[in-house]
């Protein structure tokens, strides 16, 4: 198990180097700096900007330069935010990002899940109809659109909750934004389930714990389930990934001020260090991420060692 | 005592001539008039035998119906409605859905009528989808197809390389290709294609390899046939089956990409618009003009919701299992 997780993360090593390398050409290859949006400097003074941060010098000086730095934890200033190093804005925003999605991805097993299991055991009824309807809308419409309509009908009309703003975390601001998030992997979570389900419940093991007489709570409880959840959590990778990108859209809409909301800010503001140091993270937590779900999938499968 | 059984007596028992083809003919689709002698099979072609099961699946017929309707209106509507897409009404700022003017939908906060806006931005949307998916479509099938085709070493390559594209977070890649290239619809179309056609190019590099060794390619080579014929006139047109079944996942997914940039800001640009640069005006809107956000919100959901009623169809029509 130890060198299976040596292995991936070596594997993993080329992807992020490719990430970092498309990430730091392509920024550098753009028309227009990150000093474009400001008053018209005089020459000396433009210089004097671009010798202090590194960018006269030629770009694969500026490359290994930016590689060195990566190594030692530092993503370099932001050069938007004039006080900030990349770094201290990945830090506050990622406590508040990593509250936000972790909460989406345990509301998503948790509603997902029995969701999937439901429509399974009552197949082609009306519970089962109006689950998979309901994940056909989760599934099909963005969840940038349906974040705002919540938002509309829960925070405007009905005032229930407040539209938007992060309030320190206050749990009705948390609300909308980890539903809206989270309604995306439901459906996909509870599509899984159902399907994993009605596989397992026509399997020939089933059939004999019902032979022997067990009730149908305890087949179901006892035996299907851990056969069952073996798909979805090979699923909970992409689902994550899927949360992640997702949380880049919720932000912007709720005022969250996390890191996706850093993100699209800097893409706008062409903040090249605030992109970069963005994209790898986010490259270095799907990795993780990818990582830690296979090996928790080799865990619960006895089927499947990944020892050689 | 019981009627005589003779051996073989030119006819059936109770004085009837035996059938023309023997006890067993070969027997057809199509019932035969009594007497022919006709009994060739009617072959089904795969795309009329698709449409046949197709057309049974009333959720799918009627996605088909709603988005045919949607995509005529986008391209017809802007032209029988008076108002341009920029043109702003100086009377109506932010007015909601009214009769007097023509405003059948409302104006947005510049005065420009929704509707008009709605249906060009669907234009745009739409034209992404089709364009885009094409491209991926494109670039899937021939690098699958070759890759398949070639096998061995270069194959292995091909697909790592593959492996690696699909563990790039893409999505953020996009975003950069847009910061960095500015808004350009091209560049657009280019580079959600480019995102896209990574499942085409696994699905048609497995079903050329299955393809690979049946007779009739091996028919082909025997036949002094290039290679490039080869692929192009015989690999890639038995491969269709699971291709269309798979653009009808990436079409969703091209709609899906472009609404999320968009509403970021990151799509299409100025004057043209969009269905997420529209949604992502009446999020800012919300609380004062709630229709700015309902009408494109419903347009795209609508045209999602059809894509996938109708994409499920279609792999329900086209899956070899169930024929």
């Amino acid at each position: 198990m130890l060198i299976y997780t040596l292995k991936r993360l070596l594997q993993a090593i080329p992807t992020l180097l490719i990430v970092i390398t498309i990430s730091f050409f392509l920024m550098r290859v753009a028309p227009g700096g990150p000093f474009d949006g400001e008053r018209q400097l005089p020459p000396e003074i433009e210089a004097n900007l671009m010798a202090a941060y590194h960018l006269d010098e030629p770009l694969p000086m500026q490359y290994l330069r930016y590689m060195g730095n990566l190594l030692q934890g530092d993503f370099g200033p932001s050069f938007k935010y004039k006080d900030f190093s990349v770094t201290e804005l990945i830090a506050q925003g990622f406590p508040v990002s990593l509250e936000i999605g972790g909460l989406a991805i345990l509301l998503a097993l948790i509603v997902g899940l029995p969701l999937g299991i439901a429509a399974a055991i009552k197949r082609n009824s009306t519970v089962d109809y109006v689950v998979m309807g309901t994940a056909l809308t989760g599934i099909a419409v963005p969840n940038f659109v349906i974040a705002p309509i919540f938002a509309l009908v829960f925070g405007v009309l009905l005032g229930w909750l407040p539209a938007g703003g992060w309030n320190g975390g206050a749990l009705p601001n948390l609300v909308l934004p980890v539903v809206a998030l989270s309604i995306q992997q439901i459906a996909y979570i509870a599509r899984m389930m159902r399907a994993s389900m009605i596989e397992v419940l026509g399997s020939h093991f089933i059939r004999t714990a019902r032979a022997k007489g067990l009730n149908e709570g305890e087949v179901i409880w006892r035996h299907a389930i851990r056969p069952a959840l073996l798909p979805v959590m090979s699923y909970l990778g992409p689902a994550i990934a899927g949360i992640i990108t997702g949380s880049v859209v919720i932000e912007q809409i709720f005022g969250i001020p996390g890191i996706g909301r850093y993100f699209v800010q800097g893409a706008l503001n062409r903040d090249y260090t605030l992109v970069m140091g963005t994209v790898v993270f986010y490259g270095v937590l799907i990795v993780l991420m990818n990582l830690i779900v296979d090996l928790l999938y080799s865990a619960l499968d006895p089927q499947i060692r990944y020892d050689d | 005592m019981t009627s005589d059984t003779k051996p073989y007596s030119g006819e059936q028992s109770d004085g009837a001539p035996l059938p023309a083809g023997g006890p067993n003919p070969p027997r057809s689709p199509e019932p035969e008039a009594p007497g022919t002698k006709e009994s060739a099979p009617v072959g089904e072609s795969l795309a009329k035998d698709a449409w046949r099961r197709l057309s049974q699946n009333r959720a799918a017929m009627a996605s088909l119906g709603l988005l045919i309707a949607i995509i005529l209106v986008c391209i017809v509507g802007p032209w029988l409605l008076p108002w341009g897409l920029a043109e702003v009404d100086w009377n109506a700022f932010g007015t909601g859905p009214t009769l007097e003017n023509a405003h059948f939908l409302g104006t947005d906060a510049n005065g420009r009528d929704l509707l008009t806006r709605v249906l060009y931005g669907g234009r745009v949307s739409l034209s992404v989808a089709l364009v885009a998916s094409f491209v991926s479509l494109v670039i899937g099938v021939l690098y699958g197809a070759v890759s398949g085709y070639l096998g061995g070493r270069v194959d292995n390559y091909m697909m790592r390389f593959v492996d690696i594209m699909y563990s790039l977070p893409f999505m953020f890649l996009v975003i950069l290709l847009m910061v960095v290239f500015g808004r350009n619809i091209f560049l657009i179309y280019a580079a959600i294609g480019a995102v896209e056609w990574l499942d085409m190019a696994r699905i048609v590099r497995g079903q050329t390899l299955a393809l690979k060794r049946r007779e009739f390619i091996e028919a082909a080579h025997a036949l002094g046939v290039r290679d490039t014929k080869v692929v192009t006139r015989h690999l890639i047109p038995n491969a269709i089956g699971p291709v269309i079944i798979y653009v009808t996942l990436t079409v969703p997914k091209v709609i899906l990409l472009e609404s999320f940039l968009s509403f970021l800001g990151l799509g299409v640009q100025e004057p043209l618009t969009s269905w997420g640069v529209l949604i992502s005006e009446g999020v800012d809107m919300m609380q004062s003009a709630p229709w700015m956000l309902l009408v494109p919100s419903i347009f795209l959901a609508a045209t999602l919701f059809c894509l996938n009623f109708l994409g499920d169809g279609l792999r329900d029509a086209l899956d070899p299992r169930t024929r």
